[in-house]
C-alpha cells in the first residue's frame, strides 16, 4: 500500500446521499480476478449510456471538475462489501473521499487500500460543496498527521477522526496482513487455550 | 454489570488488542465464494504462504453462476474463468469446495446453516455483506472486504474495531399474511438505511422468538441494510432443534455438550445496550419499498411519502417512476423474482407454493423462482413444489444468487418493475434501469397471480372464503 501523508488537490463534487457500492461499481463488472482496471467502470451507469457514450450531466464527464478528492453526500459506500468499490475509486485516481457519514465496511475497505475516508459535519460538508461551486479550481488540503481537512481559500478547517492504528498504517504504507502474520504465535496460543476451554469450539 | 450476547461471544474470540481501538478477532468459520476471493488467493501466492486453517474454510460458487444448465460449461467467458479460478485456488490451497454440480452447492448463506456448519457462539466471516444471516444462530457474523478475506485465509483473524450494541425488540403477534421479511423491512423503514451504522444488533422480543430459524435468518440477513455490521438472535430450543442431525453438526454426546454451552449464550438481564428500540408486531403490515434504498419502505395500505425538498429522495422516485402521495397498491408489475440469501429457503418456497397452488400467474408477468441451494431444490422437488410452480407458469431454476444482483444473465429489463424477495432495491441492482420493489415471498406470490401489487392480507381472506 502507498503511504498517505498529505494531499493537496481540487475536488470533484457528488452531492448525492446514500451512494451505494452498486452505483460505485455495478456487480456485472466484478468478474475480474485482479485488482486493476476497475476505474474504467467507476459509477458506470451514472457515467455512461447503455451504448457506452458518456452522459453529459454526470460530474466525472465534466471538463470543469477534477482532482483526487471526491466529495459526496451522507452514508457513502452503503450496501455490498465489495472491496472493488474502493479499488475502482483508487484506480480512477481518487485518494480521499469526503462525506458526512460513511458505511462501515466501505470505510474499512478504503483504509485497507490507501483511500482516506474523511468524515466531516454536515455543515462543513455544505461549506466544502459551496467552495467547489464558487470555484471549481478551489484547493483543499488533507493533513493526515494532524487529522485536518482544510479549505485552502478560506482557511476553514475541520478535524476528522481516524483509528490510531489505521492512521499509523496509512502514514507508513503498512498492510494489516503484515501485522497479523507477525503475531502468528499469539494466534496459535489463543487456539490452544480456546480448544482446552471449549472442546466443541472447532 | 451483565454482558450482552454480543460481548460474550466477542470477548471469547479476542486474541489481542492493537492500540486503543483495534482488536484482533479470531474467526471460527470462513466462507468464501468466486467473486471476492481470487485477489485474496493471489495475495497468498505472492507471499508464498498457505491457507492457515483449511478445516475452517468452506467454499462455494454462487454469485456468478448461471441458473440454467449448470451441468454444462458456463457460456459467458469471464464468469467461467472466475468460477474456474475458484476451483483452481481451492485445489491448490486445500480448501473444501461445494462447486457447481456438488450436492451441497448453493448460496453461501443458505448452505452454511443447512449443513450445520453455522453453530451458536461462533465468529463467522465471508466476503459478502449478507454474512449477517448466520447471526440468526447466535453468532457474530459479518461481511468483509477482500483484503480481510486474505487476512482470514492467512491467519484466521481479522482486525476490527468493536462495534456498539443495539437491541431491537419486537413484541406481540403478527397479523396473518405478515412475515419475517415484513418485520425487517418495517424496522429498516423506521431506523433508515444508515440507522444501524457502527452497531451490532440483537433482535429480541416475543415476535422474534416465535419465528422459525428460516424467518430469523431473513431478519438477520438484512441487518446490513440499515448499516449495521451484523444482527443476531440468542439461541433457544428452536435453534437446537434446527441444528440437531445436520451434516456437520456435532453428534451424540458432543451435541448435548454443545447444546449445553449454547444455552449460556444470551444477554444478561442487566446488560446495557448503546441503543434500544421497541416495536409492536401488530403495527406491521405487508411491506413494500418504493425507492432506491431498503429504508424507503411502507405498508401496502400507505401512500408514498412527500419528498419535502430532499433532492436525493426526489431523484429516487424519478428513477422508480413513482409519484409522491401515490398508493403502491395497484401498481402494475412485470417481473417477480423469488430467491436470494434473504428468501430462497424451503419455507419460502412452501409459502409461495401454498398461495399459488392450482392457480396461474397473470399473463404479463414473468416469474422466476431460484432455490437457495441444491438441497433446497431437491427438497422442493420431493415435495412437488416444482410442479406447482410450473403449472402456475413460473420458471423454476437452479441455485445461485441470480437476479438479486444481476451478475449473471438473470436481469430485469430497464424501466420495468420487479417485485423481488431479495434485499436491495438500489438503482440498477437487478440490471441497468431495473426498478426493484422489495417484498416478502407471500407478497411476491400474490403479485405473480394478480399482476399488480395487492394487499396479501385481503387476498388470503378472499382465498379462504
Amino acid at each position: 500500500m502507498e503511504p498517505f501523508k498529505q494531499l493537496n488537490s481540487t475536488a470533484v463534487p457528488l452531492p448525492i446521499e446514500e451512494v451505494d457500492t452498486d452505483q460505485i461499481i455495478p456487480a456485472r463488472f466484478l468478474k475480474a480476478t485482479t485488482r486493476e482496471g476497475f476505474g474504467d467502470n467507476l459509477f458506470r451507469d451514472w457515467r455512461y449510456h447503455s451504448d457506452g457514450s458518456p452522459k453529459e450531466g454526470f460530474v466525472l464527464n465534466s471538463p470543469v471538475y477534477k482532482g483526487q478528492i471526491l466529495v459526496a453526500g451522507s452514508n457513502f459506500g452503503c450496501g455490498s462489501s465489495r472491496e472493488h468499490a474502493a479499488w475502482a475509486l483508487y484506480d480512477y485516481g481518487f485518494r480521499a473521499v469526503v462525506s458526512s457519514f460513511f458505511a462501515d465496511i466501505f470505510r474499512g475497505n478504503a483504509l485497507n487500500n490507501g483511500l482516506l475516508p474523511v468524515q466531516v459535519s454536515p455543515g462543513f460538508l455544505d461549506e466544502v460543496l459551496q467552495a467547489i461551486e464558487q470555484d471549481p479550481a478551489a484547493e483543499f488540503r488533507i493533513d493526515l498527521e494532524q487529522q485536518q481537512f482544510i479549505i485552502v481559500g478560506t482557511g476553514a478547517a475541520a478535524s476528522f477522526e481516524i483509528d490510531a492504528y489505521k492512521k499509523h498504517c496509512l502514514l507508513n504504507g503498512l498492510d494489516d496482513i503484515d501485522y497479523l502474520l507477525s503475531i502468528r504465535d499469539k494466534i496459535e496460543d489463543f487456539e490452544r487455550k480456546r480448544q482446552a476451554a471449549l472442546p466443541t469450539a472447532h | 454489570m451483565g454482558k450482552t450476547l454480543f460481548d460474550k461471544i466477542w470477548d471469547s474470540h479476542l486474541v489481542t488488542q492493537v492500540g486503543d481501538d483495534t482488536q484482533v478477532l479470531y474467526i471460527d468459520r470462513h466462507f468464501i465464494h468466486e467473486v471476492t476471493s481470487p485477489q485474496a488467493f493471489a495475495g497468498l501466492e505472492q507471499r508464498g504462504i498457505p491457507v492457515f486453517r483449511t478445516q475452517q474454510t468452506i467454499a462455494t460458487a454462487d454469485h456468478n453462476v448461471p441458473t440454467r444448465n449448470q451441468h454444462l460449461p458456463i457460456q459467458e467467458e469471464l464468469s467461467r474463468f472466475q468460477v474456474d479460478k475458484l476451483t483452481e485456488n481451492c485445489g491448490k490451497f486445500g480448501v473444501e469446495l461445494y462447486g457447481l454440480g456438488h450436492e451441497y452447492q448453493g448460496i453461501v448463506h443458505v448452505i452454511g446453516p443447512e449443513l450445520g456448519i453455522t453453530q451458536p457462539g461462533m465468529t463467522i466471516v465471508c466476503g459478502d455483506s449478507h454474512t449477517s444471516t448466520h447471526g440468526a444462530f447466535g453468532c457474530i457474523a459479518f461481511g468483509i472486504g477482500t483484503s480481510q478475506v486474505e487476512q482470514t485465509l492467512a491467519t484466521q483473524c481479522v482486525l476490527q474495531r468493536k462495534p456498539k450494541r443495539m437491541r431491537i425488540n419486537v413484541d406481540g403477534e403478527l397479523q396473518a399474511g405478515v412475515t419475517a421479511k415484513d418485520i425487517i423491512l418495517y424496522i429498516i423503514s423506521k431506523l433508515t438505511a444508515s440507522g444501524g451504522t457502527g452497531h451490532f444488533v440483537e433482535y429480541a422480543g416475543s415476535a422474534i422468538r416465535s419465528l422459525s430459524m428460516e424467518g430469523r435468518m431473513t431478519i438477520c440477513n438484512m441487518s446490513i441494510e440499515m448499516g449495521a455490521r451484523g444482527g443476531m438472535i440468542a439461541p433457544d430450543q428452536t435453534t437446537v432443534d434446527y441444528i440437531r442431525g445436520r451434516k456437520f453438526a456435532p453428534k451424540g454426546a458432543a451435541f448435548e455438550a454443545a447444546a449445553a454451552q449454547w444455552a449460556t449464550l444470551y444477554s444478561d438481564e442487566d446488560a446495557v445496550f448503546d441503543q434500544e428500540h421497541h416495536f409492536r408486531a401488530e403495527d406491521i403490515e405487508p411491506m413494500v419499498t418504493f425507492g432506491t434504498n431498503p429504508g424507503m419502505g411502507i405498508g401496502i395500505s400507505q401512500q408514498v411519502p412527500e419528498a419535502n425538498g430532499n433532492t436525493t429522495f426526489r431523484k429516487s422516485l424519478q428513477y422508480m417512476g413513482l409519484q409522491e402521495g401515490q398508493l403502491m397498491k395497484g401498481q402494475k408489475i412485470n417481473h417477480v423474482f423469488i430467491g436470494s440469501c434473504t428468501n430462497s429457503r424451503i419455507e419460502d418456497l412452501r409459502a409461495v407454493a401454498a398461495f399459488v397452488a392450482g392457480r396461474k400467474k397473470a399473463p404479463h408477468v414473468q416469474v422466476m423462482v431460484v432455490p437457495g441451494s441444491k438441497q433446497v431444490e431437491k427438497q422442493a422437488v420431493e415435495e412437488g413444489l416444482d410442479r406447482v410452480f410450473r403449472e402456475a407458469g413460473f420458471d423454476f431454476r437452479e441455485p445461485g444468487c441470480s437476479a438479486c444482483l444481476g451478475m449473471n444473465e438473470d436481469k430485469v429489463p430497464a424501466g420495468e418493475y420487479c417485485v423481488s424477495t431479495s434485499n436491495r432495491n438500489f438503482e440498477g441492482r437487478q440490471g441497468p434501469g431495473a426498478r426493484t420493489i422489495l417484498a416478502s415471498p407471500l407478497m411476491a406470490a400474490a403479485t405473480a397471480i394478480y399482476g399488480e401489487l395487492v394487499d396479501v392480507r385481503e387476498a388470503l381472506r378472499t382465498q379462504a372464503n
